[in-house]
């Protein structure tokens, strides 16, 4: 994937400081580098943003994961310049959307980036029908097309029959689907999403995300989500960007974030995630070299066998069968060894094997 | 006065900045330039002699049906029960009222469209700006609440006695809410809600129309409710510089003290009010009070409309 990966997104140093001063006080951050504290003593403005900078690939599932207040908001509405950054940029397939005109912006707003907020942020004087389209209607699309997208799109979500219905008809969960259908209307190229599942009780929240990750998995949708649940951000997000108080601490994948915490903040966050579905075999197996340096030659004939891009949970049911070790091989030759003692660990989330 | 000696504790007594005679010499410029004003003039008058003519064009009994029928509509069955029986009333009280009571409405009606076509655009513009809402609510409160006598002799100067200045004073008497209202409509509307509208690229004029105007629509309604219930309440006033209509009865009544005739007067005002209040009140609800139905499939529309599905 890194070497064909495209860039869809890519967000290039973006600053945010909300306040009368903030220029300034972003001037003084380049050429002092000032500490947060010292922007908000000297010039009254508070830090949204702080020099955040990643790309998101084509079909890629970017996750933003952050508790609130930590800026996450406010950096997804760079990337159709609802806010403007005080510095940096936003390229979407390599055009600079901070250069745009008025006119560009709409046009690339209404037929590229699709957006499902948090509030839902229907319009209550609209029909659901009326609402899905409503990125075609301000294009000036015809009727006949507008009718025909819309219907196609809340099929989507399965609110068929829905359609002349008014949004206070639905309940939370269906007017979120009315939200994502109408994201989905234009056929964009980008789906922000801006903690779009947040709001719903939890048995409504799995079901949308199941919706979405069919849908997802089906359209191929460059995405960024937004979510302050790491849970959801891992069973969503191909790449995670931790963010803490305006900053991104790491991103990566949710095995890299799990396994190799950038610092206390994310290792904090990610001590109650279970591992099992997520660590590989091939992040605890002990090498076959170091295996029988350590251990001496062994029979490996009755043992269980395993791939190393077999996740813990694999292992485990592998496991239970035998008391022998597992042997992990990649296309019939092995390549190294699991024990318990290893596996246990695994799934606690220390590396004790290997630090040994 | 300014020649005695001067007087620390009481100064203002010997200051004259002629702010009096300054506002006359404006009355002066006026009546000097009343040439100028003769076209407005001219437009107002037939705007005015033409919604007069039409609603004494229509008989009364046809008149009291289609008004009915329109509270119907716009309100719903009960509401059109009340206006009925108060436009019954109102032709019940005298004989002349009838005519009378279609004078003050064609008054009324004509302040109140140029009240919208004025009010409307001020309103958004005061919604989306918060300097010009600063600049323009000393200006509203100061046409609220100056006496209506102290611009009576200015108008009348420069445009003279009868119904367009009349109209003229009720404007200035009747445009603040509608101003007022409107704006608070627009700020109300779900910032989030105008976000999204944004998000999926729609243009300041598209998100003023397609959003921001229809959600602040019961807000500006009841904006345009309060408009028409103080031009109502002005046509007494008007009466003084030669409006004729109903409040020129109560204005006479009071001057030959005939409680009668000040009662036919005062109650006709009375029953046109309550007329016009509920049509107006019922024009605010919103979707959701109203079943979620559209406009023609309620009221008598809704009946033609079903008879005529029927007869296909």
């Amino acid at each position: 994937m890194a070497e064909t990966r495209e860039d869809v997104i890519r967000c290039e140093g973006i600053w945010k400081i909300f306040g009368d001063k903030s220029r300034h006080a972003m001037e003084a951050v380049r050429a002092r580098g000032l500490s947060k504290k010292d922007i908000r003593e000297q010039f009254d403005c508070v830090v949204g943003v702080q020099d955040a900078s990643f790309t998101v690939g084509r079909g890629e599932i970017f996750c933003i994961m952050g508790l609130s207040g930590s800026g996450k908001s406010t950096l997804i509405r760079h990337i159709n310049r609802l806010i403007e950054p005080t510095s940096g940029a936003v390229y979407i397939e390599g055009e600079n959307v901070n250069a745009m005109n008025a006119e560009a912006l709409r046009k690339l707003r209404a037929e590229k980036i699709g957006m499902v907020f948090q509030s839902m942020a229907l319009m209550p004087h609209r029909t659901v029908r009326d609402n899905v389209a409503f990125s075609l209607e301000v294009r000036g699309v015809s009727d006949a097309e507008r009718a025909k997208v819309a219907a196609k799109a809340i099929e989507m979500v399965d609110l068929t029959g829905w359609d002349a219905k008014y949004p206070d008809e639905l309940s939370g969960g269906m007017q979120q689907r009315v939200g994502l259908a109408r994201a989905l209307a234009a056929d964009p190229t980008i789906l922000l999403m801006d903690e779009p599942f947040s709001a719903l009780d939890p048995l409504i929240r799995r079901q949308l995300q199941g919706t979405f990750m069919e849908l997802s998995a089906e359209l191929h949708k460059t995405t960024v989500f937004i979510t302050h649940d790491l849970d959801e951000a891992i069973r969503i997000g191909d790449r995670i960007a931790i963010m803490k108080d305006g900053v991104l601490v790491q991103i990566g994948t949710p095995e890299e974030i799990v396994t190799e915490p950038a610092d206390d903040y994310v290792a904090e966050f990610v001590a109650g995630i279970s591992k099992l579905d997520l660590v590989t075999a091939a992040r605890i197996m002990q090498p076959m070299a170091a295996y029988v340096q350590a251990n001496g030659p062994q029979d490996m004939g009755t043992w269980p066998v395993g791939k190393p891009e077999d996740k813990l949970n694999e292992l485990v049911d592998l496991a239970v069968g035998t008391d022998h070790p597992i042997l992990i091989a990649a296309e019939g030759a092995p390549i190294g060894v699991v024990t318990k003692r290893a596996l246990l660990r695994g799934i606690q989330g220390r590396d004790e094997e290997r630090a040994a | 006065m300014a020649d005695t000696s001067f007087d620390w504790l009481n100064p203002f007594a010997s200051i004259d900045l002629g702010i009096a005679s300054w506002a006359d010499g404006i009355k002066q410029w006026a009546i000097s330039h009343r040439e100028m004003i003769q076209p407005i003039k001219r437009f107002f008058e037939s705007v005015i002699v033409g919604i007069e003519g039409a609603l004494h064009a229509v008989p009364p009994l046809v008149m009291l049906v289609i008004v009915a029928l329109i509270a119907w509509q716009a309100a719903g069955r009960r509401a059109a029960i009340v206006v009925g029986c108060c436009l019954l009333v109102l032709g019940l009280l005298a004989p002349e009222a009838w005519g009378l009571a279609m004078t003050t409405l064609a008054i009324v009606t004509a302040s109140v469209i140029l009240c919208v076509l004025i009010g409307l655009p001020l309103g958004v513009l005061a919604g989306k700006s918060d300097r010009f809402e600063a600049f323009i609510r000393p200006v509203l409160d100061t046409m609220q609440t100056i006496p209506a006598f102290v611009y009576l002799v200015p108008v009348v100067m420069m445009i003279g006695i009868g119904n367009v200045s009349g109209v003229i004073v009720t404007i200035i008497f009747a445009l603040p809410p509608l101003v007022r209202l409107t704006s608070l409509g627009i700020r109300g509307v779900n910032p989030s809600v105008v976000e999204a509208a944004r998000a999926f690229g729609a243009s300041p004029a598209q998100i003023l129309r397609k959003v921001e105007l229809p959600l602040a629509t019961p807000t500006i309604l009841a904006g345009l409710n309060q408009t028409i219930m103080l031009s109502l309440s002005m046509v007494v006033i008007a009466s003084m510089i030669s409006v004729k209509g109903l409040g020129n009865e109560v204005l006479r009544a009071m001057g030959r003290l005939d409680a009668g005739k000040a009662i036919v007067g005062g109650l006709g005002i009375v029953m046109l009010a309550i007329v016009l209040d509920r049509i107006t009140q019922g024009l605010g609800r919103s979707g959701r009070e109203r079943g979620h139905r559209h406009w023609w499939e309620t009221g008598p529309a809704g009946v033609l409309t079903a008879m005529f599905k029927k007869t296909n």
